[in-house]
């Protein structure tokens, strides 16, 4: 089973790296563009059937190591 | 005094702060990450560096590493920690302080001499510093900007758990002193039984006359009194 984690800086947290990308854009001509946060992808395979199980499993890796959980967060979909 | 410094792969200020904290008369020794058991110390210092090279985030595969659950078992026994650094990063990712070290606001690594203000100096690592004495101590960081949630500043400022703030050489503490963005110029912090200190600065740069200056000096001899 595969699943796909998007962890993004909270949206109080500043992102000076985002705003970095965003100017560039800008600066590049893209008009139309608002506001850029930049976050992290991980894939992650599980050897595991039951689809809630391996959901809980990849939440406790989220929360005790891929997340820092004051300034981050994160979503799980399986793919 | 038994001293005991942690040794991660990708530490580069191990070797530094063993020749300061041995000038300082400690007796030292370095202990390798994989280690299981901790040599018995009354101080344990985690260095500066690039632990696993700044892998997920700075200091958090070093915050899993065998030998931090040793530390944090000492540490909640009242043993004294202190994290310089990538240290610092280190213990926020281990949980054993709070609040965590986001990328420096102008996107650049600092490598400077400045200045920080001492803000408490009623706790074994600050007792030989004067109230408000200004230091002139290296930083040497790409991720040193403090931050944290209301609640934990609050008891920061409440307890006087705040170590250092940034200032600038006459000790004013405002924007224009803030080198890195660090929330109300944090530069070093305590837990709330005050037995750790994790600070961005270098202490260990500066124990000698020939190379910096002796700005650092009292911080080993506070934790020697």
């Amino acid at each position: 089973m595969k699943f796909s984690i998007t962890v993004t800086l909270k949206k109080d947290v500043l992102d000076p790296q985002g705003k970095v990308v965003q100017n560039t854009l800008l600066n590049m001509g893209m008009k139309n563009l608002k506001n850029i946060r930049q976050g992290k992808h991980f894939e992650i395979e599980l050897d595991e059937k039951d689809q809630a199980e391996a959901e809980k499993k990849i939440d406790i890796m989220c929360k005790k190591l891929l997340v820092n959980l004051i300034i981050e967060d994160y979503k799980i979909n399986k793919i | 005094m038994k001293s005991s410094v942690i040794v991660f792969p990708g530490s580069n200020c191990d070797r530094d702060i063993a020749v300061a904290l041995e000038k300082m008369q400690f007796k030292n020794q370095l202990v390798w990450h994989k280690e299981t058991k901790l040599p018995k110390s009354d101080l344990i210092v985690i260095p500066g560096g690039f632990s696993y090279g700044d892998y997920l985030r700075s200091g958090a595969i070093a915050g899993k590493s065998l030998i931090i659950d040793e530390v944090i078992k000492v540490a909640k026994s009242g043993c004294l920690i202190l994290g310089i650094c990538n240290g610092f990063q280190i213990l926020t990712e281990t949980g054993l302080l709070k609040g965590t070290l986001l990328r420096n606001k102008n996107l650049k690594f600092i490598n400077k001499d400045i200045n920080v203000k001492v803000m408490n100096n009623k706790t074994k690592f600050s007792n030989k510093y004067k109230k408000e004495q200004i230091l002139k101590i290296n930083i040497a960081h790409n991720e040193g900007n403090f931050f944290t949630d209301p609640g934990h500043l609050e008891e920061l400022n409440k307890n006087n758990l705040i170590a250092f703030k940034y200032c600038d050489e006459k000790g004013n503490i405002n924007n224009k002193s803030n080198p890195n963005g660090s929330l109300d110029n944090i530069a070093g912090i305590f837990n709330s039984n005050k037995n750790i200190l994790g600070m961005m600065p270098h202490p260990e740069r500066m124990v000698d006359e020939l190379i910096s200056n002796k700005d650092g000096v009292n911080l080993f001899s506070s934790l020697l009194n």
